[in-house]
């Protein structure tokens, strides 16, 4: 059983990635904060940065677009994307991009509510490897700490 | 950000579709613990040696590990680096979430406290009904 809080982040297949997480709410809410513009601008994004741009058309066929400024002056980050199903307060399914990159990711997000809890089930699916690896900074330019016991510790968590 | 290499992405395919086997984890995980034989690698799991041969080419080729020139021995040892990145990879990608899920469960806690104020007034939350209700069941 999940913990509230506790994000399980898995590699199911070489193009997806599947997140789970518990929030401590009712559906409903975490839907509304996953698709309304003015409750998405208060916390997506990773520490640091600001969502600055947040358009969302929020029908089938409608397209999104987000804008993110970065910790440093003048680094930001642009993605934009399709609603492709919407089932309210339940499931999505969208495209995503990023400007600056070439290649697109359908994510599939599924919530679920038992005793007042939601579990959230995003499953994002890269056309590409070159995509995947795109939507984070890459750590391979920046030497990473080769610690044995944290190359052990993470192998059973790939499953 | 900058874009991975053609050569550094296919890398990262190699060692992800590498570490996609449990067998092959086990042995990372073994390996992790300084250089082995292929019968001492072998010697836990209930397969051939043969078998056992072909995990780790696989992981040979994905640069997981590399064997030494010892003809007879050929020990095998963990390349680090590589395991680092895509370790490193996989962190960085959660750091994103997060952060972003670490400041939407404080949203929420507002949210569900600005509907219990708005609505607090006309009926109980939905928790304390619940109780009530399995109270009443018994």
């Amino acid at each position: 059983m999940l913990n509230t809080g506790t994000l399980r982040i898995t590699t199911p297949t070489d193009n997806e990635i599947v997140l789970t997480r518990v929030f401590d709410a009712p559906r409903h809410l975490v839907f509304d904060a996953l698709t309304k513009p003015d409750l998405l601008k208060r916390w997506f994004g990773p520490h640091g940065w600001t969502l600055v741009v947040c358009e969302v058309d929020f029908r089938v066929g409608g397209a999104w677009r987000f804008v993110l400024d970065g910790p440093e002056p003048g680094r930001s980050m642009g993605m934009r994307g399709t609603y492709l199903e919407i089932e309210d307060g339940v499931r999505t399914v969208h495209t995503e991009a990023f400007d600056e990159y070439p290649g697109n990711s359908v994510v599939t997000t599924v919530l679920t509510e038992k005793d007042g809890r939601t579990t959230l089930t995003g499953t994002v699916r890269y056309d590409s490897q070159e995509v995947r690896d795109a939507v984070v900074n890459s750590g391979m330019e920046h030497g990473a700490a080769e610690t044995y016991d944290r190359l052990a510790a993470m192998l059973p968590s790939l499953g | 950000m900058q874009l991975l290499g053609d050569e550094r992405q296919q890398q990262l395919d190699a060692t992800f579709a590498a570490l996609a086997d449990p067998t092959r984890r086990a042995i990372l995980a073994r390996l992790a613990n300084g250089q082995a034989s292929v019968t001492e690698i072998a010697e836990p799991f209930a397969m051939t040696q043969p078998a056992i041969s072909k995990h780790l080419k696989v992981l040979e080729r994905a640069g997981l590990i590399s064997r030494g020139r010892d003809a007879q021995r050929r020990p095998c040892r963990i390349e680090a680096k590589r395991l680092a990145a895509a370790n490193r990879w996989l962190e960085d990608y959660r750091k994103f979430w997060e952060g972003s899920f670490g400041r939407l469960d404080d949203l929420l806690d507002e949210m569900k406290l600005d509907e219990s104020k708005t609505t607090g007034a006309t009926r109980k939350p939905a928790t304390t009904d619940k109780r009530k209700r399995k109270q009443g069941d018994l």
